[in-house]
């Protein structure tokens, strides 16, 4: 070992960063990680890299690694695999030991796990693929403040997906039309109405006055209901000071949630998740920005990632794709996400993506939301993608129907409860889901409408980030 | 107006065969039934009157259906709803509820607002039917003496 501390530069995987032997242990946070090596530079190599970078290593040797139990610090890489069909492109598994990160921090763990590595020149390209939470380490963390289950009791709305709209156009109404909008879609049958992430506190409509005016028509709907309604007040701002203000006066106007984008940051979703907690108000994470590192196959934080990330920071709510929306969802993907959100554990899945197993230990789950370009006619689509435990967001399916907003949203609610009810009732709603909008729709002259409209819209396009699982020859 | 609480309230009521398919649908998971009722409809009464405890060991839906049955006959002008429960672990919670009964007449809600300084004001959700007394909100109202044992949950 005399030539490990020579001063200079040896191989990462001369250091100790390379060890096909280790066995991870039960504690340990285990890394996949998509590496593209620089021509020449081994996978092995690559790895340990990406184990080194990311942990201990700095670029050459230092003594002062001598004064610390250097190998208990040191992520190891301890597997290498090609990526099926893919030249020049290996999985490499890290094993990283639990006294590297601080208790309950997002942040913490970020900065070390991606911090530095993604711009390191050996490399040309790297995705965080997956990442196995250790039992130890989720449990460091409170997770969502209320989770599905307290969020349904709450509502007290059971049985079927949730229904929901973008307020539109996104940009430009006044908050006293804008309050139009929420108070149509939600005496039309939705159950929640939401602020888009940009709608923050512009010129043309204020935060109080979005807020006071939306308020009014939540509870003007649940007079014309009987059922409790809500409004994602968007909280989103510059600092951490309008934020609670805002989420403050959320919370005295009796707002049952609030929203804020990823664009904030880790740290302020978390602090804005104990705030969430400590008042009984549900909150809910649009995944504004995520795209620009998430969707890219060879570089970037795959979403799966990003939901466990999110689950363990404590979000209610998660925009976490539609599959047969307009913006990207490669169902497989989508369908990882959902179960990362929403399950209590899960075995790793290579069909879905999911390289690891996954123990939640009773954390309570995220609600994903499905929202972009989705209508009432893929109503037995997105039940079969989807399942009951989401948000299906329909903005321009709610605000586009041609007889108004209130149809547009009771087209949506027919058109979900005649698919529950035809699957409860053992039908193949996947296979007859036409022929049961179009039975519903018979008495029903909103949802026969949207069908009219809407019923042939897809968005088919080949998607980017997908999984790389191939069929087992036979 | 028609209340939009339960999992089917947009759909037309249903009829004791659709009812019970739900309720097989409910069992074949494992989920026992309960039937609930009320003449308070605010969307946040919670706790509505038990028609007797949840009917754990009903396997056959006919069986449920006639609880059902038994309530709506009792409470003909309440609400009436059933519960499906799935008691596993990450659940422990109602799986699917649904009204199987509603008055004849909604007189539906007012909102009272209670006008604050800096605009704000204070909502609260009156329901019509409980200006009068429990049991007398709806038309023709039952007669105490018919509520069974007496603990005012119409079966023992």
């Amino acid at each position: 070992m005399a030539d490990r501390w020579s001063a200079g530069v040896i191989p990462y995987a001369e250091m100790g960063y390379w060890q096909p032997d280790y066995e991870p242990k039960d504690t340990d946070l285990l890394c996949a990680f998509r590496v593209t090596p620089q021509d020449g530079v081994p996978p092995e190599e690559a790895g340990a890299a990406v184990a080194g970078e990311s942990s201990t290593a700095t670029w050459t040797v230092v003594w002062t690694d001598r004064l610390t139990t250097f190998d208990h610090y040191q992520a190891k890489c301890y597997r290498v695999e090609p990526v099926p069909g893919v030249e020049g492109q290996w999985i490499a598994y890290i094993a990283y030991d639990l006294d590297l990160f601080e208790e309950g921090s997002i942040a913490n763990l970020t900065s070390s796990i991606i911090g530095n590595v993604f711009g390191f020149k050996p490399l040309k390209a790297l995705r965080l693929e997956d990442m196995r939470i250790p039992p130890h380490y989720v449990k460091t963390f409170p997770g969502p403040p209320h989770g599905i289950v307290t969020e349904r009791e709450y509502l007290n709305k059971f049985g079927r997906p949730l229904l929901g709209a973008t307020t539109k156009p996104k940009l430009g109404l006044s908050a006293r039309n804008y309050g139009r909008v929420v108070y149509e879609a939600l005496r039309g049958g939705l159950d929640f109405t939401k602020d888009d992430e940009n709608i923050n506190s512009q010129p043309f409509m204020r935060w109080r006055d979005r807020y006071l005016a939306c308020m009014e028509a939540v509870n003007r709907a649940q007079a014309e209901t009987g059922e409790v309604k809500g409004h994602y007040l968007n909280v989103t701002a510059a600092d951490m000071e309008d934020i609670y203000e805002r989420a403050e006066f959320a919370r005295e106007l009796g707002s049952v949630i609030v929203m804020v984008d990823l664009t904030v940051g880790y740290t302020a979703i978390q602090s804005l998740s104990k705030w969430a907690r400590r008042n009984g108000v549900i909150l809910h994470l649009h995944r504004a920005g995520h795209a620009t590192y998430t969707r890219q196959k060879n570089h970037g934080v795959s979403f799966r990632v990003i939901s466990k990330w999110m689950r363990l920071a404590g979000v209610d709510h998660i925009h976490a794709g539609t599959v047969v929306g307009k913006l990207e969802g490669d169902p497989a993907s989508v369908h990882g996400f959902y179960d990362v959100l929403r399950k209590g554990s899960y075995a790793a899945d290579p069909s879905k993506g999911l390289y690891f197993d996954q123990e939640w230990v009773s954390m309570p789950a995220t609600m994903p939301v499905a929202s972009g370009g989705i209508h009432a006619g893929q109503m037995h689509q997105l039940l079969h993608h989807l399942g009951e435990d989401t948000v299906l967001q329909f903005g321009g399916g709610t605000i586009g129907h041609p007889m108004g907003i209130a149809s547009g949203a009771e087209a949506n609610r027919v058109a979900v409860e005649s698919m529950i009810k035809a699957r409860n009732e053992g039908r193949d709603y996947l296979t007859e889901g036409p022929e049961i909008l179009r039975t519903a729709a018979k008495r029903n002259k909103p949802l026969d409408m949207a069908l009219s409209t809407w019923g042939d819209v897809t968005f088919d396009y080949a998607s980017t980030d997908t999984v790389d699982a191939v069929a087992t020859p036979s | 107006m028609r209340i939009t609480q339960g999992t089917f309230s947009f759909l037309p009521d249903l009829t004791d065969d659709e009812i019970t398919a739900q309720i097989a649908y409910a069992l074949e998971h494992g989920w026992p039934c309960s039937v609930e009722y009320t003449d308070d409809p605010h969307p946040r009464n919670t706790y509505w009157e038990m028609w007797g405890l949840p009917l754990f060991d009903l396997q056959d839906p006919a069986a449920v259906l006639d609880e059902v049955r038994a309530c709506r006959e009792e409470h003909p002008e309440h609400y009436v709803r059933v519960n499906a429960y799935d008691a596993s672990l990450g659940r422990q919670t109602v799986a699917l509820s649904f009204l199987v009964n509603r008055p004849s007449e909604e007189p539906g809600f007012r909102v009272d607002r209670q006008e604050g300084a800096d605009r704000q004001v204070h909502y609260s959700i009156h329901p019509y039917a409980t200006e009068r007394p429990a049991g007398s909100r709806y038309a023709p109202s039952v007669p105490a003496a018919r509520n069974g044992n007496g603990n005012g949950h119409g079966r023992g």
